[in-house]
């Protein structure tokens, strides 16, 4: 832990001189990470430091970037006092740790925020270990440079044993501020992509016109491109060069975090097998794979074996392919591994429009089969669902599956969404090489409730790509939003369905999803990410009373409305009379 | 002058209501603050085989995704004439589809003289194929009614050079005399323009314009001893913020 008297020595005026290096904590300058605690002080404030050789001015914590590694130990109490010194309300979410709704730092759902110059104590238990992360919940401070690495250890020794850690924080950082980037998506949504048609792709046919019929691009990969970003590794830009040094013959665990605002990143270390032991924080059966894709929030924890008399290039593309955080893992700091250059970038296909190829748009069609509009929420009869016997496969549906309009806020609608989870994600699917999959991940442990789901929720996932709106069933999350409700305990299904031709990592707070992909144990996730088009559904134990936030992690969709909270009922008397 | 000052009283009331609307957006993203965006389509200089003229054509709103003020301004100086054509929109903004704003409001032309006020009723948006359009139905103070229909589609050569072809064309449901309209299709303006996109929002160019008059607009200007048809080349600036 950095101490509050040597933040205050490394004043933000002398920041700039000192370059990245100087100004990093010591598990960014090498990966390295400590040993647990219990207290941390955190101080959100200005700084500047150097990116690729840039001066940077960022919203830090603790005056770095990325913020000081957390390390904590499961079954503990924490308390993390953090002090705001900027001139705007902020916050800190403990992104998918299980704790009190007081205590999950969102401003307007869990608590009022941190006023400047106050200072809030955040105090929770640990009951999970894992690989995760932190970020404030305000404004555009995640894109700004709020969000750091928070490790938990086993209770109990890890039964996963590592000669070495390294922790490979990916973000993307942009010079130009984040409102001026949000007034240009709300105005050009376009702006960003530097790839747009041209004629020479009209003359080439390949159903180019149809794409211009639709008023689409199948360039549009990402909403927000290396044009305007840097990619990061450990606040690191590609010229700054990252080393994360191993000793020759060591078993050597990457927890890799994608901390990006913006940025799904496809993650590889060309020549190294990387064994996937966990995601999301939860432990998985190994499987390996060469490649593995990393949503906006995700985390993946890899174990790797490099060969002692070789460096090696660990390669995060941005998915679009326009640009990537790089940085080397060498057993010498002389010894170095070529950067592959970037691969072709992808392009959207009309199966991601939900459209069977070259067959016109499919928007017609499900409205007139589908009950339309939202249906009324009935919750008075979910006591006698909740006892609904397991062998039940029709599963009720609440409120009745319906589908949005067309409208101002929704372009498009699919009519047959599809099951997308052994695809290893946009640009992956021919790279020569296996790349994991959604379907691949498998838990380790059961998750404590083996209940079926007394009910299901759908939630379709809409925008308009146009105009730069997102939503969740078409409808924008303002202050106004009628709440998801969950009874407390019960089982509950999620059906997310993906009428966009983005991909959306979908975040619930405070629960875990467990991801419907035909394995067992399913895989807990904090973080969902929904292709284009797919249908893919979760189980989630509605176990922790209080309001949560559950929005797309994309941080501009957010600020769009693509967000909803999550309200579960407080326990029944009964129950709480039993505990007292 | 009156008539234009309740005009922009009238939308700038209508800007004042949108800004202020309550859309808290929850989870620490802060209000949803307006959205402001002035666009310039073109600021160009026409060298014409009649008279040299100078014209604007831009637009502006302020607003949220689905309510928004909006103004439009174009006009035209012509060499040795002075202000040929002078107008201002103010209209009230609604989203209506993905692609669709529906607009209301008035017109005011401050040239040709004397000033004239209209009603106006108008959709624009982005029609399959990404044709920008814009589709304007006027009424004037006098009951006379008008529409005018402009389309332009962004062709890029490469990522920098795009190719900008663009058509307006003016339809009168009467006989306006003393603007020399006639009844039926008035005037048609097309163009192609060569833009280098210097950044996405800025972009010189250089083009071609050609402008006639139609029907019996023709024989209106015809006999007030008044061009039917011209060529000219422009140059000119394009950009937004």
């Amino acid at each position: 832990m950095i101490s509050r008297r040597q933040i205050l020595r490394a004043a933000p005026g002398t920041a700039a001189l000192l370059g990245s290096q100087a100004l990093l904590p010591g598990w960014a300058a090498n990966g390295q990470t400590t040993s647990p605690s219990n207290e941390f002080d955190l101080n959100i404030q200005r700084q500047t430091v150097s990116i690729d050789s840039r001066k940077a001015a960022i919203n830090s914590i603790n005056g770095t970037l990325p913020g000081p590694l957390l390390r904590m130990r499961e079954g503990e109490e924490v308390v993390l006092r953090v002090r705001n010194d900027l001139d705007a309300d902020t916050s800190l979410h403990w992104h998918g740790i299980l704790l009190p709704p007081s205590m999950d730092g969102v401003p307007g759902v869990s608590f009022a925020g941190i006023k400047p110059q106050e200072t809030f104590e955040y105090r929770f238990r640990l009951q999970q270990h894992g690989t995760y992360w932190y970020h404030s919940h305000s404004g555009f401070q995640e894109q700004l440079g709020v969000y750091g690495p928070l490790i938990v250890d086993p209770a109990k020794d890890d039964s996963i044993s590592a000669d070495r850690e390294l922790i490979l924080v990916l973000s993307d950082w942009s010079f130009e501020s984040p409102a001026r980037v949000w007034s240009k998506l709300k105005t050009h949504a376009d702006y960003y992509n530097s790839r747009q048609p041209t004629l020479a792709d009209l003359l080439k046919g390949n159903d180019q016109a149809e794409w211009e019929r639709m008023r689409m691009m199948r360039t549009d990969i990402a909403d927000i491109t290396g044009m305007t970003y840097t990619y990061l590794l450990n606040g690191h830009g590609p010229t700054d060069d990252w080393t994360g040094l191993f000793n020759p013959g060591e078993r050597v665990r990457l927890r890799v975090i994608n901390a990006s605002a913006m940025t799904y990143f496809n993650f590889r270390i060309p020549g190294l097998p990387l064994t996937v032991i966990q995601a999301d924080g939860q432990d998985l059966q190994p499987v390996t794979v060469a490649e593995a894709q990393l949503g906006v929030a995700e985390t993946m924890d890899f174990m790797v074996e490099p060969a002692g008399d070789r460096a090696y290039a660990i390669v995060a593309e941005a998915m679009d392919r326009s640009g990537m955080a790089v940085g080397q893992l060498t057993p010498s700091a002389s010894l170095r591994a070529e950067v592959p250059p970037l691969r072709a970038p992808p392009q959207r296909t009309m199966q991601d429009m939900g459209h069977d190829a070259g067959h016109g748009d499919g928007h017609s069609g499900m409205q007139h089969d589908m009950p339309a509009g939202p249906a009324g929420m009935d919750h008075s009869n979910h006591g006698d669902r909740a006892t609904t016997p397991a062998a039940q496969t029709t599963v009720p549906v609440d409120p009745p599956a319906w589908i949005p309009r067309r409208g101002p806020g929704v372009m498009n609608i699919v009519a047959a969404p599809m099951s997308r989870l052994d695809e290893p994600g946009t640009g992956l699917t021919d790279v020569g090489h296996r790349v994991l999959t959604y379907a691949d991940m498998q838990a380790r442990e059961a998750f404590y409730d083996q209940r079926e789901p007394s009910r299901e929720i759908w939630l379709n996932l809409t925008g308009n790509m146009e105009r730069y709106m997102w939503s969740f069933d078409g409808e924008k999350g303002t202050g106004g939003t009628e709440p998801i409700r969950f009874r407390h305990d019960e089982r509950v299904r999620l059906v997310f369905i993906n009428h966009t031709m983005m991909e959306h990592p979908i975040h619930l707070h405070g629960m875990w999803m467990e991801l419907e992909n035909g394995q067992q144990p399913m895989p807990r996730k904090h973080t969902v990410s929904v292709k284009p088009a797919e249908r893919v559904s979760v189980l989630v134990t509605a176990d922790a009373p209080g309001d949560w936030a559950f929005h797309c992690h994309l941080l501009l969709h957010m600020k769009a409305g693509m967000m909803r909270t999550v309200q579960v009922s407080p326990p029944m008397v009964e129950t709480a009379d039993a505990n007292t | 002058m009156r008539t234009l000052n309740n005009a922009l009283c009238f939308c700038l009331a209508v800007g004042a209501l949108l800004t202020g609307l309550p859309t808290h957006a929850e989870m620490g993203m802060g209000p949803a603050k307006a959205l402001t965006y002035v666009s310039v389509d073109r600021l160009e200089a026409q060298f014409r085989d009649g008279d040299d003229a100078r014209i604007w054509d831009a637009e502006a709103w302020i607003g949220g995704d689905i309510h928004k003020a909006w103004f439009k301004t174009q006009g035209e100086d012509v060499s040795d004439e002075g202000l040929e054509r002078a107008e201002l929109q103010a209209l009230y903004s609604r989203a209506i589809a993905p692609f669709w704003d529906l607009q209301l409001g008035l017109r005011h032309d401050l040239r040709p003289n004397p000033s004239k006020t209209y009603a106006v009723v108008a959709l624009e948006g982005l029609a399959p194929y990404r044709i920008d359009v814009e589709a304007s139905g006027f009424m004037s103070e006098d009951g006379d009614a008008s529409v005018r229909l402009e389309l332009d589609y962004d062709l890029r050569l490469t990522q920098q050079w795009i190719l900008r072809p663009r058509a307006e064309i003016d339809f009168a449901f009467s006989q306006v005399s003393d603007l020399q309209v006639g009844k039926g299709p008035t005037t048609l303006e097309t163009g192609l323009r060569l833009h280098y996109a210097i950044k996405p929002e800025f972009a010189p160019y250089i083009g071609v314009d050609f402008e006639s008059a139609l029907s019996s607009t023709r024989g209106l200007k015809k006999d007030a001893g008044e061009q039917r048809s011209s060529w000219g080349a422009v140059i000119g600036l394009s950009g937004w913020f």
